[in-house]
């Protein structure tokens, strides 16, 4: 079989480039999010986990309802049971740091692909990109440029669970009513004053559900990013799977489950708590 | 008086050329044409008026004929394709973007038919936006925006949200934003076009009263006849992105441009916008001045009133105020008392009626009284007379003229 697009190549010689014309950029990038990590890491650990039970289970109650708040003491007393508190802290807390630089690169992004037009055609192609190719793939340059561990392991994350909050935040921006940009314009707004007084207040609904689901989606890719030896339940799912382990699978596999569910339910009340309606 | 904006020559047109359109338009293309040979759509086509200070300018059309983009065009909202604007004698069309931006905060606020509310903000913090942005501190724009809702009669709900209260209160917190920036110039985009009729007149009421107390100069758009008669000084009527006619409610009403206005009025009960001096005949009633020799001056006015075979005349002053209504037996009666005195000749229950009384008004009047009835002006001087007569005919006209 004759190969005439050496595409595959010209990828690996990209990331040699990248790694032998290195400024310090990466090792930047990597300290910067090894220690946002580590930061996010050190406090859940460092607040005792009844503690974190409790307010929890409190906010569950206030936020949804008593039925939520029960749902979470359960899952929060199975998952100290069958011993995967530390892992669940450790995922949560790739979540927590891969959800924060999602938003902070991903938020701007997503206004600017809004107001510019060359900026959408160029940002949404690269957003299928990256949604749609195989989340393992990531893995490999990630961890050629920044190493073993959580740092590979967060951007790849960063890079598959962006897009969501990306095209939200756009479409939150296009759709705020045309009468409440000309409200904002007539009263003598400044571009500036027109995006944060009226266009990410109106947005807001439309950002939240992005944030949402990019939370969703760190999740389900930081269970991946166990390959690259980034921690927490991904190394007992991994584990399970190499020595078909079928208790262990379940058990670690079920609190990835009830964490999703609980962190799943309390961002979107925080989305619809807020006034939608006009 | 002094003109507050004056619009020049006001084109828009919108499509990826305007340049091409506009030389079309220059030489005398239809707006249809253009359409149809470039697709580009001619939304405002020449537009030239002025409004006054203090003034209420109606801008009356049906949907489409451009009255909402005009509207738009005069704080650029919708930037003019060619023309000018002028406010105060400053050109709005030539301004930068940092003189337009202050002459939005200083001069203009805009009323929205939606409301146009910040689904997002107190009550409160919506009437006090345009302050916000113009960067008034905190304590000072709170305590203004209080006071324009108390205006509005919404102090009470500074807390709620705007999604907790009814359509005609939502605009009422649109009307406090607009006030509370205390604008020279407002515009109105069909405000009350969204509210039921009982909540409109209601807010054509609260606009009025305000204006009372605060003259400003108010641009409203309307397509609704009621409500531009209702509250209209001037009233300007856009047909397919042109301004066809601009006139006070009653030179409209007697003279409308074409008949695309006249069909304005089609189905609506026009009498009532008539007033009784829209109808009133001077030469209709025999007149006279208040004789000095009461016998002689009786004896032929009564000659006089046989002749053109009526029964009464009106008794004026010299300065042609109206002093009453005599008859041929009120007269009579007094020539044959010997006791001529003019008070003993007047019909004390002829009223005079002033001119700006209401047809529906007046109507009732007639049908209680049968006789003629002297119209007058604020200062009791005579301008005609309405009797059965004129007002059948007059009735008999307008329906003829539909």
């Amino acid at each position: 079989m004759s190969e005439f697009l050496p595409i595959g190549e010209w990828a690996d010689q990209a990331v040699n480039f990248l790694l032998e014309n290195d400024s310090g950029t990466f090792g930047a990038l990597g300290t910067f999010v090894g220690s946002l990590t580590e930061l996010v890491e050190q406090a859940l650990m460092f607040i005792p986990s009844w503690v974190l039970a409790v307010v929890l289970t409190a906010l569950a109650f206030r936020r949804v309802g008593w039925r939520f708040a029960l749902f979470c003491a359960a899952a929060v007393v199975v998952i100290i049971g069958t011993g995967f508190w530390n892992a669940t802290m450790a995922t949560l807390a790739l979540v927590i740091s891969a959800t924060l630089i999602s938003l902070m690169v991903g938020v701007p992004l997503g206004i600017w692909t809004a107001k510019s037009r060359l900026a959408a055609y160029f940002v949404r192609p690269s957003l299928d990109f990256m949604q749609t190719m195989p989340a393992f793939v990531y893995l490999i340059p990630a961890a050629m440029l920044f190493g073993l561990g959580k740092v590979p392991g967060v951007l790849a994350t960063v890079i598959f669970a962006m897009p969501p909050v990306v095209r939200l935040t756009s479409l939150g921006i296009r759709q705020v009513n045309s009468e409440q940009l000309e409200a904002g314009v007539t009263f003598g707004c400044t571009p500036w004053q027109l995006l944060f007084k009226v266009q990410i207040p109106g947005a807001l609904p439309s950002i939240m559900a992005g944030i949402n689901q990019t939370i969703m989606m760190a999740l389900s890719m930081v269970i991946i990013a166990s390959m690259v030896g980034a921690g927490g339940l991904g190394n007992d799912v991994l584990t399970s799977i190499s020595r078909l382990d079928i208790g262990l699978g379940f058990e670690s596999g079920l609190a990835v489950v009830l964490l999703a569910i609980i962190v799943d339910r309390m961002t979107e009340s925080f989305g619809v708590a807020r006034p939608t309606k006009a | 008086m002094k003109q507050k904006i004056v619009a020049k020559g006001l084109h828009k047109i919108f499509g990826r050329s305007p340049d091409i359109a506009m030389e079309m338009l220059r030489k005398g293309r239809h707006k249809d044409e253009i359409f149809k040979e470039t697709g580009m759509v001619v939304g405002v086509q020449d537009a030239n008026f002025a409004v006054n200070e203090g003034e209420i300018f109606v801008i009356m059309g049906l949907s489409g004929s451009g009255k909402s983009t005009l509207i738009r065009l005069l704080n650029r909202l919708i930037e003019p394709t060619a023309g000018q604007i002028l406010v105060d004698g400053q050109d709005v069309a030539t301004m930068s973007k940092a003189q337009l931006v202050a002459l939005r905060r200083r001069d203009m606020a805009m009323v929205f038919q939606s409301f146009a509310l910040l689904p997002h903000l107190t009550v409160l913090d919506n009437a006090a936006f345009g302050l916000e942005v113009a960067g008034v501190g905190r304590k000072e724009r709170e305590r203004r925006a209080l006071e324009v809702l108390d205006e509005v009669g919404l102090k009470a709900f500074a807390a709620k949200r705007p999604a907790e209260l009814s359509g005609g209160m939502q605009q009422r917190v649109g009307l406090a934003r607009a006030l509370a920036v205390d604008p020279s110039l407002m515009l109105m985009d069909e405000a009350f076009s969204a509210l039921d009729p009982l909540k409109r007149t209601e807010m054509q009421e609260l606009l009025l009263t305000l204006q009372k107390e605060h003259k400003r100069t108010i641009i409203f758009v309307s397509h609704d006849l009621d409500e531009a008669f209702r509250i209209g000084n001037r009233i300007a009527i856009m047909e397919g992105g042109r301004v066809v006619q601009i006139g006070s409610p009653d030179e409209i009403l007697r003279n409308p441009a074409d008949d695309y206005v006249r069909a304005f009025f089609k189905g609506v009960d026009v009498k009532r916008y008539l007033t009784a001096k829209d109808v009133a005949l001077p030469d209709e009633v025999l007149v006279m001045e208040a004789p000095a020799d009461l016998n002689a001056g009786f004896e032929s006015a009564i000659g006089r009133l046989r002749q053109m075979r009526r029964n009464y005349g009106f008794v004026v002053d010299k300065e042609r105020r109206v002093l009453g209504t005599v008859s041929i037996d009120s007269m009579l009666r007094c020539l044959a008392e010997g006791r001529t005195t003019l008070e003993q000749a007047l019909l004390d229950d002829i009223p005079a009626v002033p001119g700006d009384t209401r047809m529906t008004e007046l109507i009732s009047n007639i049908v209680r009284n049968p006789y003629p009835l002297p119209i007058i002006d604020g200062e009791r001087r005579y301008l005609g007379a309405v009797t059965q007569t004129i007002l059948l005919r007059n009735m008999a006209q307008e329906t003829a003229n539909v």
